[in-house]
């Protein structure tokens, strides 16, 4: 546990999650969303610790990737797309007009479900966060890639053909070469969205160690249709359903003594 | 029977069949303008035919056809050549004529400068009025000994006519349209008009300068050939006026094969003769490219920045999606409406206005406002422009959003996305577009002809003149040659092969402007590694 544990703790009526006694990174408050006349996301309230990776599991169409997504406001991409209530990230309301979207995404990096390196070089798909910033210089350039790669391990394996087509690469090297990209520009939070959906058992168990590594420096909030993989790497995971945050509390509790029927029903495999 | 269609078997061969059938009209096509294409430079034997009637007949055989309504009975069409003595290159005859054939070792054939090919033997050269070789043999040595020099002085004469003389022309030009520019402003006086007008004096001076040079030039060369023909006509040749001479009867197959790669270089490097029946077609390899590349530069960023607006930014929905079938409809639009287009918008009202506002000076004599290189590449622009639009855009969509997310959750605006991730990606699929633009106006001749294509221009865009590039020149293009050599010509006959010629050279550009590009595109895509879009 770190040492400067705040008691600001959130217990989140909505979701009744068991009290989170720890540093809020992300706040969620009263969000709902609309594709049009969809609703895709019912009243739903969290806080994301800092440091921590949250996991959000629930059937397909259930809109965890769509929460996902409205916490680095990819879903402005979307036409037709009206939110409602307040998320703050570090105390910042990113929803604020004020705000520019382009700085809050350098502050919320992304991993897709699918591996989507630039058709560049390993080094040019690292470096892109870092030239978008304004880095220019070569050596201040080669030693955040140089770090990025190293923090997403997968440095060993690439540090001999950075200036190869990142194409190249096997699935799971291209995700993690995704990880190095997100986190070449230091966000506070990464946001994985079904990051290992793709990958085999092998490559799968690397970005999960790589993840436990990460959670160190970064807020993580990952969403997962694999129940095994929620239990195994996340301190706190959300069960969402039909657009609803039904249950939010630490994995440990959620999977072995879920208070929702609902939960219960999901993690017993009853449905989804 | 049932069973046998039920299998797919049938379905299978006659798609087969149909893709055979395409494969061999193309080859086809391909193997009979190689056939009739490249025999043009490969020097044929010279045959001397006795008729029944006691006739003699020298010259070279093109073709062997039946006789129409005589079954079993063939004529030969020879070509006879020396127009300027017979008054026509070729004569048919009917095989069941001949009494006799024979290959004379003296025949020789001589390339000059007018009245097509000479055919005959060599009497006697002589030089200022004075033989100075007798017979064909002593003659032909004589000639390969003078024929050098004879070349250095032609070429010395069409450097200071096209050269010397062309500059004095230009320079006087300007001056001349300074004068008006000045009279227009209403100055028929003073320190200025008398400067532009010592000036004219001073070109005046050196243009017969000039003229003196060639003069004195001309009258150097007085060496001559008489070649005596059919008939016993002769002719005294100027040897200024040979090109080349050669007895083919007397060549072998290696002698034959170094004449016929001289002739091809003579054919792509040279300017025409002869109402383009004869010489080279540089001028119309010079235009073709010159125009495709003009067009290729106008076209590539108007239709690129077309398709990212229509794909990356406009909102998708029934505007643009008619926007999006305007665009592929113009593509089918018939090319010569285009052409219509051109001489109305760009020649009569861009050009027009150009000129009235820029070279008030030389009207009525247009500058801008007639047909052009510039204006011919812009309407075949125009013609184009869909097609680089529609293959933009196809592979933009092709491009996986994903790849935009990726760069956008990067905190990297739109514009950077675009011009650092998109752009990038796409680069394949816009070569892709422009090689079928490349490939379509290249061979377009329609719009060419009524916005700046003539049979024969005096000067090539490119020269040594200020600005050096002539973008209002009217310029030859190998597509208009073709119609133009082969249906236009007075001599249509000795324009024939140089029509399958002239298109087999247009095919070998077209595939060398497309390698060209494709050989660039496979680059990028290597770079990127992208899945062929």
């Amino acid at each position: 546990m770190r040492g400067n544990i705040q008691v600001t703790a959130t217990l989140n009526p909505h979701a009744g999650a068991s009290g989170i006694i720890e540093t809020p990174m992300v706040e969620i408050d009263h969000l709902s969303l609309w594709y049009g006349e969809k609703r895709a996301l019912k009243d739903v309230s969290m806080s994301i610790p800092k440091h921590r990776i949250t996991a959000y599991i629930g059937p397909s169409g259930c809109g965890k990737t769509t929460l996902l997504r409205c916490l680095n406001r990819m879903n402005d991409l979307i036409d037709g797309v009206r939110i409602v209530g307040t998320i703050r990230i570090g105390g910042t309301d990113i929803y604020d007009p004020a705000l520019d979207v382009t700085e809050l995404r350098k502050r919320v990096g992304m991993v897709f479900q699918k591996s989507n390196p630039f058709p560049k070089s390993i080094f040019e798909n690292v470096a892109y966060g870092p030239r978008i910033l304004g880095v220019t210089g070569r050596n201040d350039l080669d030693a955040i890639v140089e770090r990025s790669l190293r923090a997403a391990a997968l440095w060993d394996e690439v540090q001999d053909r950075l200036d190869d087509s990142a194409l190249g690469l096997s699935g799971g090297q291209q995700q993690r070469l995704c990880i190095a990209r997100a986190i070449a520009v230091e966000p506070d939070v990464l946001l994985m969205d079904e990051p290992c959906s793709a990958l085999d058992p092998i490559a799968t168990a690397k970005i999960e160690e790589l993840m436990l590594e990460l959670k160190n420096s970064y807020t993580i909030v990952i969403v997962t249709h694999n129940m095994q993989q929620a239990a195994r790497v996340s301190d706190y995971t959300g069960f969402m359903l039909l657009g609803e945050l039904v249950e939010f509390g630490v994995t440990k509790e959620l999977f072995t003594n879920p208070r929702d029927k609902r939960t219960e029903d999901y993690i017993t495999g009853r449905f989804g | 029977m049932k069973r046998l269609w039920k299998s797919g078997e049938p379905f299978i061969w006659l798609t087969g069949g149909a893709l055979a059938l395409a494969l061999l009209l193309v080859a086809g096509l391909v193997a009979l303008i190689l056939a009739n294409g490249l025999g043009l430079f490969w020097p044929r034997d010279v045959v001397r035919m006795t008729l029944a009637d006691g006739k003699v007949m020298t010259g070279q055989q093109v073709e062997r056809e039946a006789v129409p309504g005589k079954p079993g009975q063939y004529r030969i069409k020879l070509r006879v050549a020396n127009r300027d003595l017979y008054g026509a290159d070729f004569q048919w005859v009917d095989e069941a004529r001949i009494a006799t054939r024979e290959y004379p070792p003296d025949a020789v054939v001589v390339e000059r400068t007018e009245w097509g090919l000479l055919i005959g033997t060599i009497q006697e050269v002589r030089d200022g009025g004075r033989t100075v070789a007798v017979g064909s043999a002593r003659g032909l040595d004589e000639l390969r000994r003078q024929l050098p020099e004879a070349a250095r002085l032609r070429e010395e004469i069409r450097r200071i006519e096209k050269g010397d003389i062309g500059a004095i022309n230009f320079a006087q030009d300007r001056v001349r349209l300074a004068l008006k520019r000045l009279e227009i402003k209403g100055v028929t006086r003073g320190p200025d008009v008398d400067a532009l007008q010592s000036q004219m004096g001073a070109l005046q001076a050196r243009y017969r300068e000039q003229e003196a040079r060639l003069a004195g030039l001309r009258k150097r060369q007085t060496a001559s050939v008489v070649v005596t023909a059919d008939d016993g006509k002769e002719k005294d040749l100027p040897l200024v006026q040979v090109l080349n001479v050669y007895a083919p009867n007397t060549m072998g197959v290696f002698a034959k094969s170094g004449h016929y790669a001289a002739g091809v270089w003579e054919f792509v490097s040279d300017d025409p003769r002869e109402a383009n029946t004869e010489g080279g077609v540089f001028p119309a390899i010079f235009g073709t490219v010159m125009m495709v590349m003009i067009m290729s530069i106008m076209v590539t960023p108007l239709g690129v920045l077309a398709a990212f607006y229509l794909r990356e930014y406009a909102r998708q929905g029934t505007f643009v999606s008619a926007v999006r079938i305007a665009v592929n409809n113009l593509a089918g639009v018939p090319s010569i409406v285009f052409g219509v287009f051109g001489v109305g918008f760009f020649i009569y009202f861009v050009g027009g206005t150009i000129d009235r506002w820029f070279f008030a000076e030389a009207l009525p004599t247009p500058t801008f406002g007639t047909g052009g290189i510039l204006w011919a590449s812009l309407t075949l622009a125009l013609l184009t422009v869909p097609v680089v639009i529609v293959a933009t855009e196809e592979g933009l969509a092709a491009i996986p959003s994903e790849m935009r997310e990726a760069s956008l959750a990067l905190g990297a605006t739109k514009l950077e996305t675009t011009l650092r991730v998109v752009l990038p990606a796409v680069m394949p699929s816009i070569l892709t577009g422009l090689i079928l633009a490349m490939a379509r106006a290249a061979g377009e001749v329609a719009p060419l002809m009524i916005t700046g294509v003539v049979k024969l221009a005096p000067a090539l865009p490119i020269d040594g003149f200020w600005p050096f590039v002539h973008l209002d020149r009217k310029f030859m293009h190998l597509g208009f040659h073709i119609y133009d050599v082969g249906f236009q010509s007075p001599n249509v006959d000795a324009a024939r092969p140089m029509v399958f010629t002239t298109t087999l050279l247009l095919l070998l550009i077209v595939v060398l402007l497309n390698l060209f590009a494709i050989g660039l595109r496979n680059r990028l895509r290597r770079k990127y590694a992208m899945a062929a879009v």
